[in-house]
């Protein structure tokens, strides 16, 4: 029997061939970004634990380039993130109206105003009381 | 790695998704650059989070939200790693993977419990 043919493929940068592999790639890599967010997240909480002035001083810490720029940079990971996720939702979600398939923006249009409405409930929980 | 496992690994991938996806954006927001910035008054939002996370609710939504998302990075990173070339080592990537998110559930379980 012959081997099947396989194309020759380095396994380690094969994402670097195509532009939608990159994007695939830089997709994966949010998750390290938000990992490394709940570690400082966590961090910070923990502050709590010594009462409210301990938590306003790391908070204020915060507040130096690097940590922006670090935070800045989950942001985008987050949004990334969310955006594509979304965008998946109608191949996973499909529903059905009577004879009507739902169309694939009514699923993920939800999904989005899902989204802005608990943002905007969690800001007025932290912010607007 | 047992076949039979990935399902529930998956599970938890595609809870953390959801969860991270529509939650996260606005905790980095809040936490990581308006409350530093002082968009909102530090000390204000010192105490508010104070009181929040005072309150079993807070506390359970927090662990889900950490829980959750910790499992949902970790497998990414796993099948990341199998994706470039360590398909070899698949068992100790998987331990190290969701041992970690495993010790990041449990720390803020602590964390959590001494607010």
């Amino acid at each position: 029997m012959r081997e099947p043919y396989r194309r020759p493929m380095s396994s380690t940068t094969w994402w670097l061939s195509k532009r939608i592999y990159v994007l695939f790639m830089l997709r994966e890599l949010t998750s390290v970004l938000i990992a490394a967010f709940l570690v400082v997240y966590l961090i910070q909480l923990a502050q709590l634990g010594q009462g409210a002035e301990a938590y306003t001083a790391f908070v204020e810490r915060l507040a130096s380039p690097g940590w922006i720029i670090f935070h800045l940079l989950v942001l985008i990971a987050a949004l990334y993130h969310s955006i594509t996720w979304f965008n998946l939702t109608p191949q996973v979600i499909v529903l059905r109206w009577g004879e009507e398939q739902v169309p694939p923006v009514f699923i993920a249009g939800s999904h989005y105003v899902a989204w802005l409405a608990v943002s905007v409930a969690i800001v007025w929980i932290v912010v607007g009381n | 790695m047992p076949k039979s496992g990935e399902a529930f690994w998956w599970s938890l991938f595609s809870a953390g998704g959801m969860v991270a996806a529509l939650l996260l954006p606005i905790h980095v927001l809040l936490s990581g650059i308006a409350a530093p910035l002082g968009c909102v008054s530090a000390e204000a939002f010192g105490r508010q989070m104070q009181a929040l996370v005072s309150h079993p609710l807070t506390k359970i939504y927090l662990f889900v939200l950490f829980s959750l998302t910790f499992f949902h990075c970790v497998h990414r990173i796993r099948h990341t790693l199998y994706d470039t070339g360590l398909r070899e080592y698949q068992t100790p990537i998987a331990v190290i993977c969701y041992g970690m998110a495993l010790i990041g559930t449990v720390a803020t379980v602590f964390v959590l419990l001494a607010i």
